[in-house]
């Protein structure tokens, strides 16, 4: 490890295991700037854990040297949030695809977003199941033609941003992994945020997607305006519908403070008189006829 | 059943009269006063109408189950009188509401002591309180069968103390004038009552279901998911209340998939963590079971067992969850199955649990079921001056050659808890070389697969000794599981004291099972009986393939308990 006066390197936090991606995987990107954003941070590698699902990207923490959970498909954030209610001094992050987040998962998010979990959830979009060689997504458009959708897909996307911001997300943004900078800028922001932070990345696959490639997007991604007011719900709800128009904006759509899972229990426990050495005979003798 | 010593008392009527509170209240008050008492309840899936049904006994000594039948019953309404009268026997009393109430007719059952209690007469008419009907009951129960008045006033106070003096004073006037009804009206004909009991200090009464969380607690959880699901629901409302007094988290998770996920995800943190669910929420469980295998990671899981499949019974009695709990979950995963026998089991077996889930990294699952999760009895007050806890092996310092699923003689490996310097490592549902790095060759996913299974192998003995009750000459020999241990106890008494030779094997861990024991149980008897709640005879199943043990499976499953009464006349059959 560097001294504390060096600033640290994206180096610093890589593991020895090379990524598992095919070549022109957008998720190299990702791993890049999210490496450098926990460089930015001087993220504590003891004391940080990433967790994630399964699929290509949820083979995330393997290639980074902190503590991490590869979990099952789709449970991504319900583990996530069960280390950190129970090791509030950590940092979790959740890492995952499409298809784990919004399909198999995708009952697991509108409920860490109400709550108000206190993770950072990077999600990379590839429209597409990788791991399983190519079938549709929930964010694969009608009409996409792969192995079990030999006529065209008869099911419409969701829209990640949308889902986020109308649950009560107080952290939704977008980026592509082709824009390092603002994935770095972005994740760090996500980092940085107290609540729940969600971060779709577009992160296109080379091998099994053959329709929404970098080359698709190239007149899609559109800069979220720098006036764009981040704390008015209806406008960045505006801007997930730019998708309806076949825009892909990237930047930070929404970020509000507010009481967090952990500011909650912490209250409950304050109710409860919470104390280390509460002595459990009390209620036993509770318990006396 | 013994005058003076042994009593059994059920109170019937609709749901949402008062059946429950009223049988709590009685059962409060008799053990107040110093008796035994243990309870058993049914009542319908549904919040409001359909029968319901509270049956408390009581006792001088340690009570082992239900009982067989009752002595008293006192019947609120027609349907209650209709369920049970054909339970009725000879000697029985009945107490029920007449003139006045919805029963229309008078009672005049041949061998049968009636007793016309005009209680929803009182309650309208006299008191003009209708709703302290159940209060008039006890108290001409309390008259009849001396239960302490005193006992019961005191209860009520603490029930309805904080809802004011008026409360109270309404239902401690009902409670004499149920009384009063009885002196003033009624020639008490049967022989029973109870001999009061000596106030005892050192005495709890307890449902099952909080006695799990209450074993938690002892055993030092500190976090708890569920989501709510009949009959395991009291589990999650006892530690919502108590766990966060010893600055532990509690949250209601989205599902049964999300809670399990909640709890691997705290215990991979260091934290003792824990939930509870029924048969359709262990369904879900299942693929995060073996997750939690694999993955080495301690967690405890509760399954108050109901009527299955599917949403099935979900209020009755049923002890069929075995299967799922011991071959569950694709693929091979080791995991341990316990099974408390009765409340004061479900303290102590779940300290267990998180004693042998610590010690070995693994899930634990603890069988209750519906009917001790309901039920709600006496016991000695623990003293967790006593109880011994078990925390997992774990590393410190600086991590060099750390290796998470190190292979090791024993098979645990110890697990770095995250926060310790160099240590990091990724923990794993893909199979995994001692690194943790997933591999995938012949031979790691053998060796792997050994150690997982290999770690359990001084389970048997590290639980403790199954306890056996022999005796000499016979020969038959009974196993039960669960809460039919304490049926069986009884059934073992009554079948001994009418002329059987029997003997009595009473196994709390069912999975792995005690091979040594059952064998050695097995070389006595020449034949085996395993009564069990369920259509497949599950543990008779499971015995049959892991032992040369060949039981004899007798079932029932009409999502009710054994009687006693019904096993001793099997073990009396076997016999012939």
């Amino acid at each position: 490890m560097t001294t504390a006066t060096e600033p640290l390197k994206v180096k610093d936090f890589k593991s020895t295991v090379p990524p598992t991606w095919c070549p022109g995987c957008g998720d190299y990107g990702v791993l890049n700037a999210t490496l450098k954003a926990f460089a930015d941070i001087k993220l504590d590698i003891n004391n940080t854990v990433l967790v994630s699902g399964i699929g290509c990207s949820s083979r995330f923490p393997y290639f980074v040297k902190t503590y991490g959970m590869h979990t099952a498909h789709g449970r991504v954030l319900p583990v996530a949030a069960g280390v950190k209610l129970a090791r509030p001094d950590l940092r979790v992050v959740a890492f995952g695809g499409d298809g784990d987040g919004f399909s198999i998962g995708g009952g697991h998010v509108p409920h860490v977003v109400r709550k108000n979990t206190d993770l950072t959830y990077i999600l990379m979009d590839n429209s597409i199941y990788g791991l399983t060689k190519g079938q549709t997504s929930p964010t694969s458009q009608t009409g996409m033609v792969t192995v079990t959708t030999p006529y065209g897909s008869p099911d419409n996307p969701v829209n990640p941003l949308a889902y986020c911001l109308t649950y009560g997300a107080t952290f939704v943004a977008q980026a592509y992994s082709s824009k390092p900078k603002i994935v770095e800028d972005l994740v760090k922001q996500a980092l940085n945020h107290k609540g729940f932070a969600f971060v779709n990345i577009i992160s296109p696959c080379p091998t099994f997607n053959k329709i929404n490639t970098f080359d698709f997007y190239k007149d899609m991604i559109e800069d979220i305006p720098a006036d764009h007011d981040t704390s008015n719900l209806q406008a960045a709800l505006a801007i997930a519908l730019r998708a309806k128009q076949g825009k892909v904006p990237v930047g930070l759509l929404y970020k509000v403070e507010q009481p967090t899972l952990l500011d909650r229990l912490g209250e409950i426990r304050k109710k409860a008189k919470a104390s280390p050495d509460y002595d459990i005979n009390v209620i036993i003798d509770d318990y006396r006829p | 059943m013994a005058q003076g010593n042994d009593l059994i008392i059920r109170i019937g009527g609709e749901g949402g009269e008062g059946v429950i509170s009223s049988g709590d209240m009685i059962a409060q008050a008799a053990a107040r006063s110093g008796l035994e008492v243990l309870t058993f309840k049914t009542f319908p899936a549904e919040i409001r109408g359909g029968y319901a049904m509270y049956q408390t006994r009581f006792s001088h000594e340690t009570i082992l189950s239900e009982g067989s039948g009752f002595d008293v019953v006192c019947c609120f309404n027609q349907e209650a009188l209709d369920m049970n009268r054909k339970s009725l026997r000879q000697g029985n009393a009945l107490i029920y509401d007449f003139p006045g109430g919805d029963i229309a007719e008078e009672q005049n059952i041949p061998g049968v002591h009636c007793y016309p209690v005009p209680m929803t007469k009182i309650a309208k008419e006299d008191l003009a309180t209708p709703r302290s009907k159940n209060m008039v009951a006890l108290g001409a129960i309390a008259e009849l069968y001396s239960i302490s008045m005193t006992s019961l006033k005191e209860t009520v106070q603490e029930k309805f103390g904080k809802k004011g003096t008026e409360v109270v004073e309404v239902n401690y006037k009902a409670l004499d004038a149920g009384a009063q009804h009885v002196r003033q009206n009624i020639k008490k004909a049967d022989p029973f009552k109870m001999d009061p009991g000596t106030p005892k200090q050192d005495v709890i009464i307890i449902s099952g279901n909080e006695a799990v969380g209450l074993g938690a607690l002892l055993a030092g959880v500190r976090f708890f998911s569920a989501y709510p699901i009949t009959p395991a629901t009291e589990v999650a409302i006892f530690l919502a209340r108590h766990l966060p007094k010893f600055g532990g988290n509690l949250v209601q998770a989205e599902d049964e998939i999300a809670s399990l996920a909640n709890v691997i995800g705290a215990s991979y943190g260091g934290v003792k963590s824990m939930t509870s669910t029924s048969g359709p929420g262990l369904s879900l469980m299942q693929e995060l079971i073996g997750m939690a295998s694999m993955m080495e990671v301690p967690v405890v899981i509760c399954d108050v067992q109901r009527g299955g499949p599917s949403t099935g019974l979900p209020t009755k009695h049923e002890q069929s969850d075995l299967f799922l709990a011991a071959h569950g979950c694709h693929g091979d995963a080791s995991k341990v199955v316990l099974s408390p026998e009765g409340v004061e089991d479900c303290v102590y077996l779940t300290v267990e649990a998180f004693n042998i889930a610590e010690r070995y990294q693994l899930p634990v699952l603890l069988l209750s079921d519906g009917s001790l999760g309901f039920r709600t009895s006496s016991m000695k007050k623990p003293d967790p001056k006593n109880i011994r806890v078990e925390n997992r092996k774990t590393v410190s310092g600086n991590g060099e050659g750390f290796e998470r699923y190190a292979l090791t003689e024993s098979g645990v490996s110890p697990m770095a808890i995250p926060g310790t310097p160099g240590c990091a490592y990724i923990s794993t549902g893909l199979e995994h070389a001692p690194s943790s790095a997933p591999r995938y060759t012949a031979e790691n996913h053998t060796a792997m697969l050994d150690k997982r299974f290999g770690k359990l192998k001084d389970l048997e003995d590290y639980f403790g000794a199954t306890e056996a009750d022999h005796q000499d000459g016979a020969q038959l020999g009974v196993i039960a599981w669960g809460s039919t241990i304490g049926t069986l106890r009884e059934a073992v008494k009554i079948a001994r004291a009418e002329g059987a030779k029997v003997a009595a094997l009473y196994p709390k861990l069912v999975w792995p099972l005690p091979v040594k024991a059952l064998n050695a149980f097995g070389a006595k008897y020449k034949k085996i009986l395993v009564p069990e709640i369920n259509k497949q005879g599950q543990l008779a199943r499971l015995i049959q393939g892991e032992t040369e043990l060949r039981p004899i499976s007798y079932t029932i499953y009409g999502g009710l308990p054994f009687t006693p009464r019904q096993i001793a006349d099997k073990i009396k059959e076997v016999l012939k």
